[in-house]
């Protein structure tokens, strides 16, 4: 793939929603911070080490045992415009500090967008695995395998009391950070979400909704993560995650029943409002957006829209964002040309799904 | 209510954000907005450093001035960085920057993450020997619970693979 297609091709691995539980677990992340001994950490590297660090990595990643599974591609973050950079964000592939503050950064990236590498974000290596649906294990799985390929041939910054040695101390030990984004609308609108938020904060775990006036998230996304590094295994991190999370999907699945025996007219009203507004509005703000959007998807997963693909949602998620919005036009917008590409984009790809598939 | 990050346009995005209970507010306009990143993948870079600060300056057990004057002169002999840099971004210059400021950072884990050791992954290469022991330990154990239950054949198995890996410590 070129760098050119990455940029455009709005469909990651993760978008495809098809792992399990994947109607509440849109995506699982997991990420290895690893750095290297006797380098600077890229915060205080001058730009020729920065460079160094990536060079090293390449090879590594230019290796027979790499290449042979993984096929990445080195994208250097001073060849692409901030647009490019922001759409690389928006798909999850980087982090806005690298986008934004790195110097000499590089990301390699694996054709399905499944794999991406950070080079000197805060840490030296950054390897991240991004899948679609609860699939914790398959992440560590393949993240593990890539840790081990690359430590067979470069020399980490690893220390026995401390583990991995990390630019942050929140990351030290074991560097892993994994992640599950989970959409709970039906524990939102049962006004459960900020008790069960409450709970999760005493064991370890953090959660990251990002919030829109009052107390609703927007999109009704969460992020669930673990917070601790030291200390704690592997798979005590990755099992500790997988139980709460666990707990937090049948949750939502029970509020889901819930809300379909007792309210059905109000919930359906709700679903079919947002779905009516996308179909036809004119012009619609990121923050709506991303509201109805949550609406329909519940609507999708609970049966009560039928003949639209869930995966069309999780497209649109992403593509309604402003960095795409502009990549896809082909030039700046101003927020108001934005809200308005944003409502043509959702109506024709909904109107695209209305139809029967013929084939 | 004006943007906080400008200070000049209205703020027309009203965000709360929670980590652990912490709830912070923001106030800025769709253009700083659009400057930060979108809603979605935007903000995580702001607070964590201040978090980490504010650990490191507050210990009330610690006993003050003849403390602090120590940590003053502490520096990583590698990078450079000194405690006082470092007790300011939260962050390290370079992995030696662990071994210079050592055990003064036990109180700073020990809050972050309840621990001071790691016990997860051991790296193959740079950590062989370390990886050894902990099998060492693993299999000492076993042998302990098979003798125990009478499993001689099993307790045998475990005698002879800690021989094995006892000589291959000696030589490597
Ligand atoms: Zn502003
Ligand atoms: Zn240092």
């Amino acid at each position: 793939m070129s760098q050119q297609q990455f940029m455009q091709n709005p469909w990651s691995n993760w978008m495809k929603g098809e792992g399990p539980d994947s109607d509440i677990v849109i995506s699982t992340r997991l990420r290895i911070a690893r750095n290297l001994r006797q380098h600077p950490f890229p915060l205080l590297a001058t730009d020729s080490q920065a460079e160094e660090v990536v060079r090293k990595v390449t090879e590594v990643s230019e290796s027979d045992a790499m290449r042979k599974r993984h096929h990445l591609q080195v994208i250097h973050m001073d060849q692409v415009n901030p647009l490019e950079k922001r759409v690389l964000v928006e798909k999850h592939l980087i982090s806005p500090h690298l986008a934004e503050e790195s110097r000499k950064g590089a990301v390699l990236l694996n054709p399905d967008e499944s794999v991406s590498i950070m080079v000197n974000e805060e840490d030296h290596i950054r390897i991240q695995v991004l899948l679609p649906g609860f699939r914790l294990n398959d992440a560590w799985e393949i993240g593990t395998k890539i840790d081990d390929t690359f430590e067979k041939n470069l020399n980490y910054a690893f220390d026995e009391t401390r583990g991995y040695l990390t630019s942050c101390p929140t990351n030290v030990g074991t560097g892993i950070r994994a992640s599950v984004m989970l959409h709970l609308p039906a524990l939102v609108m049962t006004q459960q979400i900020s008790r069960i938020l409450q709970a999760i904060n005493q064991v370890g775990l953090v959660v990251r909704g990002i919030y829109g006036e009052g107390s609703e998230a927007l999109g009704n996304l969460f992020q669930l993560s673990n917070q601790v590094t030291l200390g704690m295994s592997e798979s005590d991190i990755l099992s500790n995650l997988y139980g709460v999370a666990r707990q937090i999907i049948e949750q939502e699945r029970v509020a889901r029943t819930y809300l379909l025996e007792h309210t059905r007219v109000t919930l359906e009203d709700r679903i079919f409002r947002s779905y009516g507004i996308l179909m036809y509005a004119r012009t619609v703000e990121s923050k709506e957006a991303a509201q109805r959007l949550s609406d329909v998807r519940l609507g999708i997963d609970l049966g009560v829209i039928p003949g639209v693909s869930p995966l069309v949602l999780n497209e649109l998620l992403v593509t309604t964002q402003p960095g795409f919005l502009q990549q896809h036009a082909g030039q700046k917008l101003t927020p108001d040309q934005r809200d308005e590409r944003r409502a043509r984009l959702i109506r024709e790809r909904l109107a695209d799904t209305e139809k029967p598939k013929g084939k | 209510m004006n943007c906080e990050e400008c200070g000049k346009r209205p703020a027309t995005l009203h965000l709360t954000k929670i980590v652990n209970g912490e709830k912070t507010e923001y106030h800025i306009c769709e253009h700083c907005a659009q400057e930060k990143g979108d809603v979605f993948t935007g903000f995580h870079n702001f607070s964590i450093n201040n978090l980490l600060s504010g650990l490191l300056k507050f210990d009330p057990m610690q006993k003050g001035v003849k403390e602090s004057t120590a940590n003053k002169t502490l520096r990583c002999e590698t990078c450079g960085l000194t405690y006082a840099q470092f007790s300011k971004s939260g962050r390290f210059g370079c992995s030696d920057c662990y071994t210079f400021l050592g055990d003064r950072l036990d109180p700073l884990f020990r809050r972050i993450h309840g621990n001071t050791q790691h016990i997860g992954k051991v790296p193959e290469r740079t950590g062989g020997q370390l990886k050894i022991r902990k099998e060492l330990e693993q299999l000492k154990q076993a042998l302990q619970t098979h003798v125990a239950s009478e499993e001689f054949e099993k307790a045998a198995e475990m005698r002879d693979r800690i021989r094995a890996l006892e000589q291959k410590m000696a030589q490597s």
